[in-house]
């Protein structure tokens, strides 16, 4: 089995551990040998999305610098994947650590893209009754294309739902808008926070409208924005990261 | 005013913002359906991406080349390099030939040039002849969409402002009624007019003609009647060859509209027997565009508007918000490349979500180029300071492990014991609409100690290859 180092995002760290636990859980289960460099901070998007492209050259170099030995690199994000994976690029390039950067880039993974390509998993034990609605997180979906999106004509195909379906008891929901964006944007959701809070409601009356108990996804950033506003308003449905769902846990 | 203001102050009127979005997703939704009965949309897609990058590189050879074919055939062209120059010359032609009507069909061109309103200034009267631009222009509003001008109104509203202008029926909202109303309106203005202006939605090189697409037959109304006709269009318009025009308008009805095909696609070679055809064509900064490596992709642009409808800060926000002829994703790059210091919000203006760059026919990578522009931005201190702080306080956090884990507890600690009333502050934009999260008592760092033993620590790098599970690396335990 492979030697996977575990990526965990800062607002994972700091507000949602039982994510990166669930990551944990799953890893085990699949008898993956992990492990957590302690000092990982953060991949540096938000710098990176608001134009302080400098302010986050120094993170990526850290996150190089930490994570280049190992075999895999596995996040519970497409998002943070994604800025390593796309936009990582301009701080390496030209440099002597291009080539490492090259090859750490093609071996870091999203969490359910590791479990579907690299890892080929056709089976998952564990039991979750409930209606889900599955929020495609755009990064995910965009960026590293987890799942085709409904913009492009060609094969469809959903790598995040396919592991989701794996589950015993798991309803998937029908949404109106199977793709659109929850709003959150990192920066954006504060930069703009009229369009961003809208933006959030109609995604949760989307998933009202199809029936979802529990929402998920494979970023928990658009689930904190989503979440914020369910729970702000009090409305009945949970929200949990689609690891807690994949490691076995319950509502 | 920045684009969030102007956004909030749209989203305030929720039913309002509502129905723009649910009347822009329709359009989004036909779109898809559209595309997808074609299996060859990404070849499509692919082709045309090819054609323009082609041609952008070749803009000049190709423009001396369109110059050449056109003249040929009879028409004059000339050349602006900004706007003043381009509607001076529109002036200058209308002035000779004693112009003192004229209609003009959609071309979202002299909109970015403000042509009516000095046209109008000079004493010549302006029809818009395309039923959206037409509503807009009693209205006395910018349009707010490049292929749907009056998307942002109702028919009731339109009623209104039909019964104030054109003599309809009061309270009338059926759209067939108001569509005829407007119908006699045009046809007289077509009869009284001295020339006929339009745009152009494709400039063919080889041959020296052009492509004007229409879904109301406007355009060639307009031409038809009156001996001189003006075409105004971007650098940008070139195509090199005829056969080209099949991808191009393939993808540019599908994209906008959801259509198979513009109603009126409607090709100009040279002047009408015994007229005049009057080609202008405009730089406007388009070749600051093209000199710049990292937008010149935005002049590959055939304005179908496909990432308006699909954006979802559009649909929410409305076009006015971006106060730019070109609002939405594409028109977030275009303005700030005329003036970075009045546009800088709007590449902000985006959750960066990339369906603008999927749905795109020439596959501009829409999102990818704000990112760009929030670093150009940055750059060039267009950035207000409270970012830019903000940004750099984060950085120095960050890439200190001990003190992120130590801002780290604070601010968790903080959020568990502060009273919710020093929280939810009003500076917290979050925390308007939003719960924050629950801040748990300890970090995942701190759990993963406990439940899985020491974590690799500073200093210690791991070997490579998972066969080195339990060597001699005493701070490291691997699960």
């Amino acid at each position: 089995m492979p030697l996977v180092a575990l990526f965990i995002p800062c607002y994972i760290d700091q507000l949602y551990p039982q994510v990166g636990l669930a990551t944990c859980e799953l890893l085990k289960r699949l008898d993956v040998t992990f492990e957590f460099p302690v000092e990982q901070t953060c991949c540096g998007q938000p710098m990176a999305n608001t134009g302080c492209t400098e302010d986050a050259r120094p993170l990526a170099e850290k996150f190089l610098r930490i994570f280049k030995d190992f075999e895999y690199v596995v996040a519970p994000s497409g998002s943070c994947v994604a800025m390593v994976r796309q936009h990582y690029d301009e701080y390496f390039h030209g440099r002597p650590e291009y080539a490492d950067f090259q090859k750490l880039k093609a071996k870091t993974f999203e969490l359910c893209e590791f479990l579907t390509d690299v890892l080929h998993v056709e089976k998952l034990q564990g039991q979750f009754p409930y209606r889900v609605g599955l929020h495609q997180s755009c990064h995910g979906l965009r960026e590293l294309r987890l799942a085709s999106d409904t913009e492009l004509v060609g094969k469809s195909y959903n790598k995040v739902r396919s592991l989701l379906e794996m589950i015993e008891g798991v309803q998937i929901v029908q949404l109106q808008r199977p793709d659109e964006c929850c709003g959150f944007g990192g920066t954006f959701a504060v930069n703009e926070e009229a369009v961003s809070c809208m933006m959030g409601e109609d995604r949760i009356y989307d998933h009202e409208q199809a029936g979802t108990q529990v929402l998920t996804a494979n970023d928990m950033s658009c689930l904190m924005h989503l979440e914020g506003l369910i729970r702000r308003q009090k409305k009945p449905m949970r929200v949990m990261h689609i690891a807690e769902i994949l490691a076995g846990g319950d509502v | 005013m920045n684009h969030a203001t102007l956004a909030a102050e749209f989203v305030r009127n929720r039913p309002r913002a509502h129905w723009h979005d649910t009347a822009l997703w329709f359009v989004r939704a036909k779109r898809d359906k559209a595309v997808h009965s074609l299996p060859e949309w990404e070849t499509l897609r692919e082709t045309a991406s090819a054609i323009k990058l082609h041609t952008i590189s070749h803009l000049a050879e190709y423009l001396e080349q369109f110059e050449r074919q056109a003249t040929a055939l009879g028409a004059t062209v000339h050349w602006a390099c900004d706007a003043a120059e381009h509607n001076q010359i529109v002036l200058d032609i209308l002035r000779q030939h004693g112009v003192k009507k004229l209609v003009k069909s959609k071309s979202m061109l002299t909109e970015e040039c403000h042509l009516n309103p000095y046209l109008e200034r000079h004493g010549i009267e302006v029809t818009d002849t395309d039923l959206g631009e037409r509503i807009v222009q009693l209205d006395r509003k910018p349009p707010s969409h490049i292929v749907m001008p009056a998307i942002h109104m109702k028919k009731e509203e339109i009623g209104e402002l039909f019964h104030k202008h054109l003599q309809s029926a009061a309270g009338a909202t059926d759209p067939q009624y108001l569509a005829e109303v407007a119908r006699q309106h045009l046809r007289h203005k077509f009869m009284e007019a001295d020339a006929g202006l339009t745009g152009v939605n494709f400039a063919v090189a080889e041959t020296g003609g052009f492509v004007v697409c229409t879904n109301e037959g406007n355009a060639d109304l307009g031409v038809s009647l009156p001996k001189l006709h003006i075409a105004c269009m971007g650098i940008e318009k070139l195509i090199p060859r005829a056969k080209d025009l099949g991808v191009f308008l393939r993808l540019l009805a599908r994209s906008a509209t959801g259509q198979p095909i513009t109603a009126y696609s409607s090709h100009f070679h040279g002047p009408r027997l015994g007229g005049e055809l009057h080609i202008v064509i405009v730089d406007n900064g388009r070749s600051q565009l093209l000199a710049s490596g990292e937008f010149r992709g935005s002049l590959k642009c055939i304005r179908c508007g496909a990432c308006m409808n699909t954006c979802p800060v559009y649909r929410r926000s409305g076009g006015h918000s971006y106060e730019n002829t070109v609002p939405g994703p594409i028109g977030s790059i275009l303005a700030p490349a005329r003036d970075p210091q009045h546009y800088y919000s709007l590449p902000y203006a985006c959750s960066l979500c990339g369906s603008c760059t999927d749905v795109c026919p020439v596959k501009i990578d829409i999102h990818h180029q704000l990112l760009t522009w929030r670093r150009e931005l940055a750059v060039h201190g267009h950035l207000p300071w409270t970012k830019r702080f903000s940004m750099k306080l984060a950085s120095i956090v960050l890439r200190t492990t001990w003190l992120y884990g130590l801002m780290g507890n604070m601010g968790r600690w903080a959020l568990r014991n502060f009273p919710r009333w020093l929280v939810y502050n009003r500076l917290n934009a979050w925390g308007r609409q939003r719960e924050l999260p629950p801040a748990p008592r300890r970090s995942f760092r701190q759990l993963y100690q406990e439940h899985y033993g020491r974590t690799t620590t500073a200093g210690t790098s791991p070997q490579p290859g998972g066969n080195s599970v339990g060597d001699s690396q005493s701070s490291t335990s691997r699960h």
